[in-house]
C-alpha cells in the first residue's frame, strides 16, 4: 500500500513511522524545511519538504498513484483542501482528514472526504463517559445572585421530551420563557411541545436549580457538582 | 445586496467601502481588530471580528444567505474553506474566493467555487500592458455545476493547466495530472 501522508507534527511522524514498520511505502510532505529535515534525519529519505497543498508538490509526491492521502496538518483547512485535490485531481481512491473543531466534520463528509477522524471528539467522549456535561448552562446571576438565567439542552432521556409545556412540574419560584430550536429563540407556550436537541430558557431562583434538572436533564442533580 | 467579506486587508477593506458606500448590506470579518483600522470611519456596514472558517462566526456575521460571499484572506486554503461553508452551510447566492495558486483556483473552479487567481491576474496584466505575450485570461474561473459524491465523473473534467473561464468541462483531454 502506497500511502501519502502530509503534515509533519507529531501525529504525521508517528503515522509515518509505524507504516514503514509495517511495511507499507510511504512519503511524507512538510513544508517547514527545518523540520523536513530533522525528520528525515531519523527515519531517511521518505520525506519532501514542500507544502502538499499545491498541486505541484502533491503531484512530484507521486499522490497520483497514492492508495490512501491521510492530510494531518494542525490547520482544518489545509487538510480540507488536500483530501479534495488528492480526491479530484488525482483521483486518490481514500483520503483521510484529521479534523479539529468537531463542527467541521459534517461539512469534511458532505465535499467527499473519506475518513475523519477527530482527536478533539474522542477525547471529548471519553470525558463524556465519566461526567455528565449535558448539565444547566448558568448563563447570568440577576439581582443580589438570588436569581439566574438558565439554559438547559434537552437530551436523549430527557423527560420534558413530547411533553407540552403546561404539562410539565415547574418548581415555584421558575419560569420557563423561551426556546431555541434549529436556532432560532421563540417563546414558550402553555401548549408548546419539547423536542429533543432543544434549548430551554429559564430565570429561576437558585434553590429551583435541582428540581428544574429532574424536569428537564433528567436524573437527579449530582450533588457534588 | 447583503453582502459578507472575509479578510480586512486592502482588497477586502476597499471592496467593503466601496460597496458600503454604493448602499450595500456589507460585514465584514477578520481575525484581528487591527485589520479593521483600514476600514474609513465614515464605514456604516458590520466588523466582525473572528475566524472565517468557522461556521459560528459566519453565522453571527450573517451569512445565512448572503447574496454575495467573498472569501479575500492571505490563505488560499482559508477561502477555500470559508466559500464552500458558504455555499454547503449558509446557501450563499454568489461567492468567490481568492486563490493565488493557479493550479487550485483551477480545480476548485471545476468543483463549483468561483475562484479569483492573484497570480494569473497580474501575470495576464504584466503580458498584455507590455505587449509581450496573450493574456492567460482575467484571473476569474466561474463556477461550473459539480455533484458531490460523484467521484466516479472526476475523470471526465479533469483541470487543464489554462483554460479560458466558461470553456465547457472536459474540453482539454490529456491535461490531467500524470
Amino acid at each position: 500500500m502506497f500511502v501519502l501522508v502530509v503534515g509533519g507534527g507529531k501525529v504525521g511522524y508517528y503515522l509515518t513511522r509505524e507504516l514503514i514498520e509495517a511495511g507499507h511505502e510511504v512519503v511524507l510532505m512538510e513544508k517547514d524545511r527545518g523540520r523536513a529535515d530533522q525528520i528525515a534525519d531519523e527515519i531517511g529519505s521518505v520525506v519532501i519538504p514542500h507544502d502538499g497543498c499545491e498541486g505541484k508538490y502533491l503531484k512530484e509526491a507521486g499522490a497520483n498513484r497514492a492508495d490512501i492521502v491521510a492530510a494531518v496538518t494542525g490547520d482544518d483547512e489545509d487538510n480540507l483542501v488536500i483530501c479534495q485535490m488528492a480526491k479530484h485531481h488525482f483521483d486518490v481512491p481514500r483520503t483521510i482528514a484529521r479534523v479539529n473543531n468537531p463542527k467541521n466534520e459534517g461539512l469534511f463528509r458532505h465535499l467527499g472526504v473519506d475518513d475523519i477522524v477527530s482527536p478533539t471528539r474522542m477525547i471529548l467522549g471519553s470525558i463524556e463517559q465519566d461526567i455528565p456535561v449535558h448539565e444547566l448552562l448558568h448563563l447570568a446571576a440577576l439581582g443580589d445572585n438570588e436569581l439566574e438565567i438558565i439554559e438547559a439542552h434537552l437530551q436523549e432521556g430527557s423527560p420534558a421530551i413530547g411533553r407540552a409545556m403546561r404539562d410539565l412540574r415547574i418548581p415555584e419560584g421558575c419560569s420557563l420563557f423561551a426556546v431555541i430550536r434549529d436556532g432560532v429563540a421563540a417563546p414558550l407556550r402553555p401548549d408548546t411541545v419539547l423536542q429533543e436537541g432543544d434549548k430551554v430558557i429559564a430565570i429561576g431562583r437558585t434553590e429551583c436549580e435541582g428540581a428544574l434538572h429532574e424536569q428537564l436533564i433528567g436524573e437527579p442533580a449530582s450533588v457534588d457538582g | 445586496m447583503k453582502t459578507v467579506i472575509v479578510g480586512c486587508g486592502r482588497v477586502g477593506a476597499g471592496l467593503a467601502d466601496v460597496l458600503d458606500r454604493a448602499g450595500h448590506e456589507v460585514t465584514i470579518i477578520d481575525r484581528t481588530t487591527t485589520a479593521f483600522d483600514r476600514l474609513p470611519s465614515t464605514f456604516g456596514g458590520t466588523a466582525v471580528r473572528g475566524d472565517g472558517t468557522d461556521e459560528d462566526v459566519l453565522r453571527r456575521a450573517g451569512a445565512e444567505g448572503a447574496d454575495l460571499f467573498l472569501a479575500l484572506t492571505e490563505g488560499d486554503n482559508r477561502n477555500i474553506m470559508a466559500a464552500q461553508l458558504a455555499v454547503e452551510a449558509f446557501g450563499a447566492r454568489r461567492t468567490i474566493a481568492k486563490v493565488n495558486d493557479p493550479v487550485r483556483a483551477e480545480a476548485y473552479g471545476h468543483l463549483g467555487i468561483a475562484t479569483l487567481c492573484r497570480t494569473t491576474l497580474m501575470m495576464s496584466a504584466v503580458l498584455e500592458g507590455f505587449g509581450l505575450a496573450d493574456g492567460l485570461g482575467p484571473g476569474l474561473i466561474e463556477a461550473r455545476p459539480h455533484a458531490h459524491g460523484h467521484e466516479g465523473e472526476a475523470g471526465s473534467d479533469a483541470p487543464a493547466s489554462t483554460t479560458a473561464p466558461g470553456a465547457p468541462a472536459g474540453a482539454a483531454p490529456g491535461a490531467r495530472e500524470g
